[in-house]
C-alpha cells in the first residue's frame, strides 16, 4: 500500500546556501506526524516545498503513489494540502473572515456570481461557525483587522483557515509559538480531531513535551535531511534530542 | 460540536448554524466611523467652502462655481479612482498626468485627420485616447511584474516619456483640431452638471462598487496588504499588477479625452501637477500609501479638497501657485498622519 503523502530526495538551494540537502519524508492518512529540528534545519523549507510556495530543485513528490508536480500552492491546494506556514500569511489589513476565504471567495449566485460579487455574509457565516466549532473566539472580532490581534489570536485565524480547507494533508508550522497555555491543549486536540478524520497532519514544534503527546509518528531532520524516525510510543526526549543534534543516530521507526 | 469537513466546509458549516444560535456578530462602532478619513476630510472640505465664502461670499458660494470646481475635479476624479486601486495594491502610478496629455494629444490629432464633426469622430478619438492610456498603461505595468523595476521609477519613468513622446507629436505646440461635437458634449448635461462631471461619477461609482463588492476588489486589498499571503493563497499578483495599471492608464487616457472636451485643446503645459493633486487626493480620502486599505467614496471627497483649494485661491486673489505649495505640504502631512496610525495600529 503506497503512502499518502511521500517525499524522497528533496533538494533544495537558496544561492550559496543548501536549505535541503537531498531529504525525505513521508505521512500516512489520519496521522499524526511530528517534524522536528534544530532552527535552521530546513523544517519550514520542506513544508514550502510540499505546499507547493517553492519549487524543489531536485527529488520526488508522490501522493498516494503518483508522482505529482505541485507547481504552485493552488497546485497543492488541489491535492487537498493546506498549511499554516510559521510567518501566517494572513492579510493585516482584512477581518479573520475575509482571510479565511482569501483565494476561495464565494460569490453570489447567477449574474451577480458572474461579475465576481462577493457573497459577504455567506463567508462571515461560514468562518463564525467555523471559529466557533473550532473553539474560539474569534467570532467576537469579526470586524477586526487581523493586524490589530494579539500573536495568539493571529494565530487562531490562521489555524481555523486551515483546517477549515483541508482535505488530506494539513501542514502546521510551529502553530502554538504565540499560543497561551489553554489555546495551545485546544490546538492539540484540534490536531487529534483532523486527524481522525483521516487527514494527515504535520506538526512542526520545539516543544518535545508537546510532539510527544500528541504525535503517532516523529521525522527528524538535521542539516536538510532527514536523520531519524521514531513511533512516538516507547521513544523519550533524550533520543528526539539526541537525533536532532547528532549525538544519537535513530532509526526505529 | 463537529468539526467542518474538509472541502466541504460549506456544507458542514451549514449544518452548524442549524444546530447553534448565530454568534453574536460586533459591527464597526459609530465612534469608528467618524474618525475614518473620508468623514473628517468631509468636514475639513466644509471649512474650506466656509473659509472661502466668508472671504468671498459674492463669488465662491454661487452655482456657477460650485459648477466650476467639480469640473476640475471631474477628470482628476477618474485618474483617482485608478490610483485608488493601485495605491491599495502598495503600488503607485506617477504616469497619469503625462499619459493623460499623451491620450489627449493622440486623440485630437487622429480626430482631426478624420476632418468630420460627428459623434463617429468623436467616438474613434475616444477609442484612441482609451488606447493610448492603456498601452501606457500596460507599459508601466509589464515593467513593474516582469522586469521587476520598483513602480516608482517605471513611472516616473513613463511620466517623463509620455510627456515627451507627445510634445514629438506635437512639435510642442497645443493640437486644437476637436470636433465641435465633442466641445458641447462637454458643455451641457442633466441637472445643470456637465457630461464630463457625469462621466466621471459613473467611474466613480463602478469603480468603488467593483473595488467593495467584487471578488476582483478584495483581491487588491490582499495584494496590498501582504502580496505573499495573496500568493501563497493562490492569487496571481503580477497578473493583478498588470491589470491594476493597465487600468490607472485607460482612465488616464479616458481623463484625456474628457480635458479635450473641456478645454477644446490639448493643455499639454497644463498637467505636471495632476499628479500631484490625484495623489494628494486619494491619500487625504484615507487610502493608505502602504497599501491594503482605502476606498473609492474617500478618495470622492478627497480629491475635492486639493480642487476646492485651487479655485478659492484663484478666488480670493491669491497667486493660484500658492494652491501647488499647498497641496504639496498637504500631501507630505497626509502621508505622515497615515504612518502615524499605522505605527499605532502595528504595535497593538
Ligand atoms: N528565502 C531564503 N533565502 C535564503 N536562504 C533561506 C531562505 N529560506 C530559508 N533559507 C535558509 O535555509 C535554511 C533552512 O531554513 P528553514 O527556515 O527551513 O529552517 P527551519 O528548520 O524552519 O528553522 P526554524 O526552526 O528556525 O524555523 C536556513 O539556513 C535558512 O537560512
Ligand atoms: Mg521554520
Amino acid at each position: 500500500m503506497s503512502r499518502l503523502l511521500e517525499a524522497t530526495g528533496i533538494v533544495k538551494r537558496y544561492g550559496h546556501v543548501t536549505a535541503l540537502h537531498g531529504a525525505d519524508f513521508s505521512a500516512d492518512a489520519g496521522e499524526v506526524v511530528a517534524l522536528i529540528g534544530d532552527n535552521g534545519a530546513g523544517k519550514s523549507t520542506l513544508v514550502k516545498v510540499l505546499s507547493g510556495v517553492v519549487a524543489p530543485d531536485e527529488g520526488t513528490i508522490q501522493i498516494k503513489g503518483n508522482p505529482v508536480t505541485l507547481g504552485s500552492p493552488l497546485g497543492a491546494r488541489a491535492f487537498g494540502i493546506e498549511t499554516v506556514f510559521q510567518d501566517l500569511s494572513l492579510a493585516p489589513d482584512l477581518g479573520p473572515a475575509e482571510n479565511a476565504f482569501v483565494g476561495r471567495e464565494l460569490v453570489k449566485p447567477g449574474l451577480l456570481g458572474w461579475f465576481g460579487v462577493l457573497d459577504s455574509s455567506k463567508m462571515r457565516r461560514q468562518a463564525a461557525d467555523a471559529f466557533m466549532s473550532m473553539g474560539t473566539n474569534l467570532m467576537t472580532l469579526l470586524d477586526e483587522p487581523v493586524a490589530t490581534m494579539s500573536g495568539g489570536q493571529r494565530q487562531s485565524v490562521a489555524i481555523c483557515r486551515s483546517i477549515m480547507w483541508a482535505s488530506e494533508v494539513l501542514f502546521l508550522d510551529e502553530p502554538t509559538a504565540a499560543l497561551g497555555v489553554v489555546q495551545t491543549r485546544n490546538v492539540l486536540d484540534l490536531v487529534r480531531r483532523v486527524a481522525a478524520r483521516g487527514v494527515a497532519v504535520v506538526l512542526i514544534s520545539h516543544n518535545m513535551q508537546q510532539v510527544l503527546e500528541v504525535a503517532d509518528r516523529v521525522e527528524v531532520l538535521r542539516l536538510g535531511r532527514r536523520v531519524a524516525q521514531f513511533r512516538a510510543a516507547g521513544t523519550n526526549i533524550e533520543q528526539l534530542v539526541g537525533a536532532m543534534t547528532g549525538a544519537l543516530d535513530g532509526s526505529a521507526a | 460540536m463537529t468539526l467542518p469537513q474538509s472541502d466541504r466546509a460549506d456544507s458542514a458549516a451549514a449544518e452548524q448554524s442549524a444546530v447553534s444560535a448565530p454568534p453574536p456578530i460586533r459591527r464597526r462602532p459609530l465612534r469608528r466611523l467618524l474618525t475614518t478619513s473620508p468623514v473628517l476630510m468631509s468636514a475639513v472640505l466644509l471649512f474650506l467652502v466656509i473659509v472661502f465664502s466668508a472671504i468671498r461670499p459674492d463669488a465662491f458660494p454661487s452655482l456657477a462655481n460650485a459648477q466650476n470646481v467639480v469640473m476640475d475635479a471631474a477628470a482628476l476624479l477618474v485618474m483617482a479612482v485608478g490610483m485608488t486601486y493601485i495605491m491599495i495594491a502598495a503600488g503607485i502610478d506617477l504616469s497619469v498626468g503625462s499619459v493623460l496629455v499623451f491620450a489627449g494629444v493622440c486623440s485630437a490629432k487622429v480626430m482631426g485627420a478624420i476632418g468630420s464633426d460627428n459623434w463617429g469622430t468623436v467616438l474613434v478619438g475616444l477609442a484612441v485616447a482609451l488606447a493610448a492610456g492603456l498601452a501606457w498603461g500596460l507599459f508601466n505595468g509589464l515593467a513593474i511584474t516582469k522586469l521587476r523595476v520598483p513602480a516608482l521609477i517605471t513611472t516616473l519613468g513613463t511620466l517623463g516619456a509620455a510627456l515627451g513622446a507627445a510634445n514629438l507629436v506635437t512639435h510642442g505646440n497645443d493640437v486644437r483640431t476637436v470636433p465641435l461635437t465633442l466641445i458641447e458634449f462637454g458643455v451641457g448635461g442633466p441637472f445643470g452638471l456637465s457630461w464630463i462631471v457625469w462621466v466621471a461619477i459613473a467611474v466613480a461609482i463602478v469603480g468603488g462598487l467593483v473595488l467593495a463588492r467584487t471578488r476582483f476588489g478584495r483581491h487588491t486589498y490582499v495584494i496590498g496588504s501582504n502580496a505573499e499571503a495573496g500568493r501563497r493563497a493562490g492569487i496571481n499578483v503580477d497578473n493583478h499588477l498588470l491589470k491594476l495599471y493597465g487600468l490607472s492608464g485607460l482612465l488616464a487616457g479616458l481623463a484625456g479625452w474628457l480635458s479635450l472636451a473641456r478645454f477644446a485643446t490639448t493643455t499639454i503645459a497644463g498637467h505636471s501637477t495632476d499628479v500631484l493633486a490625484v495623489i494628494t487626493g486619494v491619500v487625504l480620502g484615507g487610502t493608505s500609501l502602504f497599501g491594503g486599505f482605502g476606498t473609492v467614496g474617500g478618495t470622492v471627497v478627497g480629491i475635492l479638497i486639493p480642487t476646492a483649494l485651487s479655485n478659492g485661491f484663484i478666488i480670493v486673489n491669491v497667486e493660484p501657485f500658492w494652491q501647488e505649495v499647498a497641496t504639496g505640504f498637504i500631501l507630505i502631512a497626509a502621508v505622515y498622519v497615515d504612518q502615524i496610525k499605522r505605527r499605532a495600529r502595528d504595535r497593538a
